[in-house]
């Protein structure tokens, strides 16, 4: 029954792989360009089919599923590309709205500086704390890594609860935004307005993305997927893994405070109440869902982690049960989840394929997924 | 690069794919004569072939194991084990199962730390390094159960072989640097090459795991080549496969050396160890028996003793 179903629905995506990988690179841009201006333009098109009103104002809405788009791209570097589970990131997110908080509000006793300066310096923050939790972490491997990460989540968490700076359940109202006003004299930045948010988190969403896509086609990103394979192999071929692991969690947790700083400016108010381990386990979710070590799919998984909620609003109280469930048959009937990890790690990839064999990388997993189903069921 | 190794040159615009070849150059070598054919293959040998400085010259020892002594607990899987391999050769080391072979490659590449005793590598002890720099001094292993990572394509996991000899920052990788540039261009043609050498470049662009057992038994055996090592270990090669494969292995092990390695052949099968390697060590129960050329091995009475009995892999 199972390979039934995964057959009836494999020629599809495969095909769509295998055509976008034939494309010559110059043909996918002008495949991309048009989707990304789509993409740009949603939040004003808001189209009847997609639009989440009246539950949920469509630009924030849009907001959201790209704020979360940003925060899967990170923790994919982490938990996708470099195989290491961390249950805590969500802690990272907090210290960048905190590191944004702190920096901008006038209730904070810090100096104040512009929000747009805040977003590099949350990004280094939080670097700077990746490296501190990793250091000792990072030796661990599987399980008790997760044990600790969601450790390091709840210690965030509880630090702005009982460090008085950080002024726990209070906390800071009037958090920065970019500069600009419209001609009418309002902000543009404003809370109350996703579409210019939305704009500048897909802006950076795809900076990082291209980042993302240079370090993956690099040593970096062969290190990590050897790591995530087999880390004693990896070990033996010369990978310094514990230096690759670092970075990786470095990197992840830059990304994570960005995005942190990123919602802070948007809502405009940061406490302690947001930053617990279910949106941690929501944001691992979303990366499970899409296809953990895929960009695209993580994309996507954070897209319908983000807007099923926002569009059925009766249904959001019952997310965890949702998506728990979605996870549940997700693993059985396709564990790669939504789009399977494939990434390219040459950056000389493609042509190296061609000349050697007159055709492209094999892209999915699907026919071995098929061929060890069809084992299974014929055993 | 690619003039040397005679591979074609590929304009680097988009829409390289037209002006290629039908089937690349695995194809078009199935067209080619065969004094081509030999050309190309002398050209792959040519890039495949280690460009590195070595210490020691040839026939000097290379690695040595002094008095190595490996403990799990009571077991002892290595008990005072001495030799050296010299530069050049081809060292079988064989013994019946749980001689303490694996072993032996173990503590040689970091995997265990001898409980005493010490590995020198051109006469410099390893000590306390770390798994990734013994492997950047010059020693390169396969394993008896395949370790490729088996998400990658045959080209890629060669390529993260070559990337023990690379310097690269994260920083670098993220701007594409120039470094980064020519490291991936230089790591591409050598993986290309690998994979031909040891003949599974029709499958350059498979995962690992999609490959059938003998093509990733060589892919191991490329990986372990990309690092550029001094000393490679091959920890049961041809365990699997029949007789005919088991030949063309061996053909295999004797170019890789032909071409300037160092090979150390973890092996089984008697009849076959005795084709190809120059000397031998036997082990049993953690303990070397006797070491010599292959004759003298063939004619001694303690390793006789020691395989009476114990089926050959063939059989196994
Ligand atoms: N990690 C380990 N822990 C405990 N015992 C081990 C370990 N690795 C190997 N041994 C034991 O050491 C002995 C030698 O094993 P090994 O080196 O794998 O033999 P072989 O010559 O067949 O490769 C065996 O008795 C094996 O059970
Ligand atoms: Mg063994």
């Amino acid at each position: 029954m199972t390979s039934a179903r995964n057959e009836s629905r494999r020629p599809h995506l495969q095909q769509l792989g295998e055509w976008w990988n034939s494309l010559p690179r110059t043909r996918q841009w002008l495949v991309l360009i048009p989707v990304v201006l789509l993409i740009y333009a949603l939040p004003v098109l808001n189209p009847p089919i997609l639009s989440t009103e009246p539950g949920t104002n469509f630009p924030i809405a849009c907001f959201n599923a790209a704020r979360f788009a940003l925060i899967a791209l990170g923790l994919n570097v982490v938990v996708g590309q470099a195989g290491l589970l961390d249950l805590g990131y969500v802690g990272f997110f907090a210290v960048g709205a905190y590191v944004a908080a702190l920096f901008t509000s006038p209730d904070s006793a810090l100096a104040k500086l512009p929000y747009l300066v805040t977003l590099p310096l949350a990004m280094v923050i939080t670097m700077f704390f990746g490296v501190v939790l990793g250091t000792p972490t990072l030796r661990l491997r599987g399980d008790y890594l997760a044990i600790v990460t969601l450790g390091f989540g709840e210690i965030v968490r509880l630090l702005a609860t009982i460090v008085p700076p950080l002024k726990g359940q209070v906390g800071f109202q009037e958090v920065g935004h970019p500069p600009g006003r419209l001609p009418d004299g309002s902000l543009i930045f404003a809370s109350s307005n996703g579409t210019p948010w939305y704009w500048l988190v897909v802006t950076l969403t795809i900076a990082m993305l291209m980042l993302v896509g240079n370090l993956e086609r690099s040593r970096v990103g062969r290190a990590w997927v050897a790591i995530r394979e087999d880390e004693d192999a990896a070990q033996i071929m010369g990978v310094p893994t514990f230096k690759f692991k670092l970075w990786a969690f470095a990197i992840g947790a830059a990304i994570g405070g960005l995005s942190g700083a990123l919602f802070a400016g948007e809502v405009g108010f940061v406490n302690n109440q947001k930053f617990d381990v279910p949106t941690s386990v929501l944001f691992l979710a979303a990366v499970v869902l899409g296809g953990s070590g895929n960009k695209v799919g993580v994309l996507l998984g954070a897209f319908v982690v983000s807007y099923v909620p926002d569009r059925f609003t009766e249904l959001a109280n019952y997310k965890y049960l949702i998506f728990g469930l979605a996870l549940i048959i997700l693993m059985i009937f396709r564990p790669q989840g939504l789009l399977g990890a494939r990434q390219r790690l040459l950056a000389k990839g493609r042509e190296a394929y061609q000349r050697l064999i007159g055709r492209p990388e094999q892209v999915s997993s699907e026919s071995a997924l098929a061929a060890e189903s069809a084992k299974g069921v014929g055993a | 690069m690619s003039q040397e190794t005679g591979l074609q040159e590929v304009p680097d615009e988009a829409g390289e794919e037209h002006v290629q070849v039908e089937g690349g150059i695995v194809a078009e070598l199935e067209r080619m004569t065969p004094e081509e054919r030999a050309e190309h293959e002398a050209e792959v040998a040519e890039v495949v072939a280690p460009d590195r400085e070595i210490a020691v010259g040839f026939g000097e020892t290379l690695l040595e194991l002094r008095e190595v002594t490996v403990r799990f607990g009571g077991l002892v899987a290595l008990d005072a084990v001495s030799f050296g391999i010299r530069r050049g050769e081809i060292l079988g080391l064989i013994g019946p199962n749980g001689a303490g072979k694996t072993t032996c490659f173990n503590a040689m590449t970091g995997v265990y730390r001898p409980t005493s005793g010490q590995v020198l590598l051109e006469d410099r002890p390893l000590g306390r390094r770390k798994r990734h720099q013994i492997t950047r001094l010059g020693i390169a292993r396969t394993f008896q159960n395949i370790r490729l990572f088996g998400e990658m394509t045959a080209l890629e996991n060669v390529v993260v072989g070559t990337d023990a000899r690379h310097r690269t920052s994260v920083l670098g990788a993220l701007l594409r640097g120039p470094r980064h540039r020519r490291e991936e261009a230089e790591a591409v043609e050598r993986a290309m090459a690998l994979l031909e050498f040891v003949g599974i470049a029709d499958r350059a662009a498979d995962k690992a795991r999609n490959l059938p057992y003998g093509y990733q038994r060589r892919l191991e055996i490329a990986r372990a080549l990309a690092t550029e090592p001094k000393l490679l270990c091959l920890d049961e090669p041809a365990a699997g496969f029949n007789p005919a494969e088991k030949e063309q292995l061996m053909g295999l092990i004797r170019k890789i050396r032909d071409d300037g390695y160092t090979v150390l052949l973890i092996e089984h099968d008697m009849r076959l160890v005795m084709g190809v390697t120059d000397r031998i060590v036997v082990l049993e129960f953690g303990k070397k028996i006797a070491e010599g050329l292959p004759a003298e091995i063939r004619d001694n009475p303690a390793v006789i003793a020691a395989y009476l009995g114990v089926p050959d892999d063939g059989a196994a």
